[in-house]
């Protein structure tokens, strides 16, 4: 009945190393000539994503060989997701990783169609933000260490996305913590960038913890962590429900902290004190979507938890409506982006939830255009302005920066949800994924109502705050003091890419069908008939264009109604300026008392037990070095008389013996 | 004639002996030091005669001699060290050589 293709292709393991092998050479190279390292990344880079076109034709080619049976979709609680036929996956087991009593662990790669997807997103667009950055960080002096941290990041991703079981996975979850660290704190000379680099890995830390009780009790109970021969237990499984739900939200928790959702996205707006292309690949395209990854990958396991699912969903909303609040009156433009991408998490974790992880996947990878298009566009007017971040500073540059300006819109538009953009696509599948969700999770009934409202809020906050930007940074006139200009060809050419596919992403997904794609390896719905029609698609996009069009009004015509507006609910702005005070309930709660006692072991424990010891035992030695030295005093008498008193002791011995 | 007055001897020895060896470790001229080393050798020839008077036989004697002829050696080149000891330091006080220390 199952009729899954699975072939050898040892190509894949070629898809990690090139980055590894890049960043190791462009830092020894980078210590000779400074300007070459950044040709040898972005060279490793583009060399992973043909490796990954070959490998995605080759998955097609065997697709095409094979009649399409979509994944049954999970029915009511109670049913089972089966995998009815069509999984098709390269794979390439590199070695035995380790065998322990009866566990046993490959180091295996497997490239099937999520994969595929994950896998050109990451190269593609990783390797059009590693061009854009030899522009960028052109006269930084330690561009080398920045290029060999990047292929290393792109590295630990590929890791992720390939691996074939968690432990693979998790080896790559932790790496791009890691670099994520590494290229927050970039500049780490400035000790406030260094803070943030370590609040993201403490914080990453904590999602992670959880991840790690998830797979412990998988290993425990399952006894494998391969993500096929989980699917096929799991799937098959009859009740265990309860422990399926805590694996499930330990996992999710995991996927909080590292896409940034509610209660461990704090440190994403922070770190925003990278260098603005790690904000792009890092904090939009690919580090923040491991989560939704995981999620899909793992959909087997959080079909048979809807109580979980009903969890996702419940955060995955709030984290959408407060992030977009929050973005509303943020002035730092890449802040903007930053709770924007939070939102947008939140908006595929909606998706996921309501059990379409297709349509999450969707918009993970419509989301990496648009986003990263943005990020860059904002990094370019950075760079244009000479290292003003602030939006108040800026205006006008559209007659500055025309490429950098219509690149903006047109990512704007697409992440409004405007019709034909790419963005209209994805959000309108999740808008409607999410009011089916009622249909097959008891749990979410009664919510969806007030779901469905808060999403579409959400979507027209987004709307808003996204053209705000716009209008505030390029529309107007220029109120700032530097020269602005545009930016070399090698910045703006990767911006008209990501355009150009935020433009078409979605019609794109049309002609070949993401959703049957995706259907090879995660439950898809049943596919829509035809399109919509164009007006009514057009009607559909109105959170779109009502959001775009208050802001426009707000920041070009009417300047003064935004500071009115916020000066009539001075409470309800403050509330939102303050970022919901998000980080200073977790300094009091959390950071201060772990702060006190980190001191107290410290003083007490570190330097009074452990230091004290060994200084202790050093002190012995030197007393009793002190004492013994006396023996040796080279004074002829004392010596005469240790002799004749050893030897009265010797006859006393002789005696009592 | 009969009696046994060998103890007498040995404890003549044993203050000798002693004698000896408190003078050696008490006082700081190194000449006068040797002479109590002398002292002490002797106070063990005393206590040789006197025992094997009461054995009976020769064997304590001949060990005498053998002290006597190493005495006599080490007589020699301990005062050759003394001499030597007061070319360099100026001084015969066992306290001043102590150089060879910790």
């Amino acid at each position: 009945m199952s009729v899954s293709t699975v072939e050898q292709e040892s190509l894949l393991g070629l898809i990690p190393l090139f980055p590894l092998l890049g960043a190791v050479l462009a830092f020894l190279v980078g210590l000779r000539t400074r300007s070459l390292a950044g040709w040898i990344a972005t060279g490793a880079s583009v060399c992973s994503f043909v490796v990954s076109v070959l490998c995605f034709q080759h998955l097609r080619d065997m697709s095409s060989q094979h009649e399409l049976h979509r994944v049954a979709a999970a029915g009511a609680h109670g049913a089972h997701s089966v995998v009815e036929s069509g999984y098709l996956a390269l794979e390439s087991s590199l070695f035995q990783w380790f065998a322990a009593g009866g566990f046993a662990v490959d180091f295996v790669f497997r490239f099937d169609t999520l994969t595929a997807v994950m896998c050109l997103v990451v190269t593609g667009i990783g390797s059009l933000i590693h061009l854009y950055s030899i522009g960028y960080m052109a006269e930084d002096n330690s561009s080398p260490r920045f290029f060999s941290y990047l292929n290393l990041f792109m590295f630990s991703m590929l890791l992720l996305v390939l691996g074939g079981n968690l432990l693979v996975l998790f080896v790559g979850w932790e790496g791009v913590g890691l670099c994520s660290y590494l290229l927050i704190g970039f500049w780490h000379k400035n000790i406030a960038f260094a803070g943030a680099g370590r609040k993201a890995f403490v914080v990453n830390r904590i999602g992670d913890a959880a991840f790690l009780v998830a797979l412990f009790l998988l290993i425990q109970h399952f006894g494998t962590v391969d993500f096929r021969e989980l699917e096929s237990v799991i799937s098959l499984m009859d009740g265990g429900v309860a422990l399926l739900t805590v694996v499930a939200l330990c996992l999710f928790i995991g996927a909080t902290g590292k896409s940034a959702q509610i209660p461990l996205f704090v440190w994403l707006p922070d770190a925003m004190a990278g260098p603005t292309p790690v904000s792009a690949l890092i904090h939009a395209a690919t580090m923040v979507t491991a989560g939704v990854y995981l999620t899909a990958r793992m959909h087997f396991l959080f079909d048979l938890a809807p109580y979980a699912l009903c969890i996702v969903v419940c955060i995955a909303v709030l984290t959408a409506f407060v992030a977009a609040t929050i973005a509303l009156v943020q002035n730092d433009i890449k802040k903007v982006l930053a709770y924007s991408t939070v939102s947008q998490l939140g908006f595929m974790f909606v998706a996921a939830g309501s059990g379409a992880y297709w349509v999450a996947v969707f918009h993970l990878v419509t989301h990496a255009f648009f986003k990263a298009c943005l990020f860059l566009g904002a990094g370019s007017v950075i760079h244009g302005c000479h290292h003003e971040q602030d939006m108040r500073k800026m205006g006008g540059l559209i007659k500055y920066m025309p490429w950098t300006a219509a690149t903006y819109a047109i990512s704007t538009l697409a992440i409004a949800g405007i019709f034909p953009l790419s963005g209209y696509f994805s959000k309108h599948h999740i808008i409607e994924a999410l009011s089916h969700a009622g249909a097959n999770n008891e749990y979410l009934v009664d919510y969806i109502g007030v779901f469905s409202t808060m999403m579409k809020l959400a979507a027209i906050m987004t709307a808003f705050y996204v053209t705000r930007s716009f209008a505030m940074t390029f529309l107007g006139k220029y109120r700032g003091h530097a020269h602005p200009h545009e930016s070399p060809a090698s910045m703006v050419f990767p911006l008209v890419v990501l355009a150009s596919l935020a433009m078409t992403g979605g019609v794109f997904n049309g002609w070949i069908s993401l959703q049957d794609w995706l259907g090879h390896t995660i439950p898809v719905g049943e596919s829509h008939g035809g399109g919509e029609s164009i007006l009514a698609a057009l009607s559909h996009s109105w959170p779109g264009f009502l959001g775009v069009g208050l802001a426009l009004i707000f920041y070009t015509s009417l300047q003064e109604a935004p500071a009115r507006i916020s000066r009539m609910i001075p409470p309800f702005t403050k509330l939102l300026e303050g970022k919901y005070f998000f980080d200073e309930i977790y300094r009091v709660l959390f950071v201060r008392p772990l702060e006190v006692i980190a001191r107290t072991l410290w003083k007490f424990v570190d330097q009074g037990v452990i230091d004290g010891s060994v200084n202790g035992t050093a002190a012995v030695v030197d007393v009793s070095g002190e004492v013994v030295r006396n023996t040796e005093s080279g004074q002829l008498r004392f010596y005469g008389l240790l002799m004749l008193v050893g030897t009265v002791f010797l006859i006393c011995f002789y005696f009592a013996l | 004639m009969n009696m046994d007055y060998s103890g007498h001897y040995v404890l003549l020895s044993l203050v000798m002996f002693a004698i000896g060896a408190t003078g050696f470790v008490v006082r700081r001229n190194a000449i006068v030091a040797f002479m109590c080393l002398e002292l002490m050798l002797n106070a063990a020839n005393i206590a040789f005669v006197a025992l094997s008077r009461r054995v009976g036989n020769l064997d304590g004697e001949i060990v005498v001699f053998f002290v006597m002829v190493v005495a006599a050696a080490e007589a020699a080149v301990g005062l050759a060290i003394i001499l030597a000891m007061f070319r360099n330091l100026e001084s015969t006080e066992t306290s001043e050589a102590s150089q060879l220390r910790l």
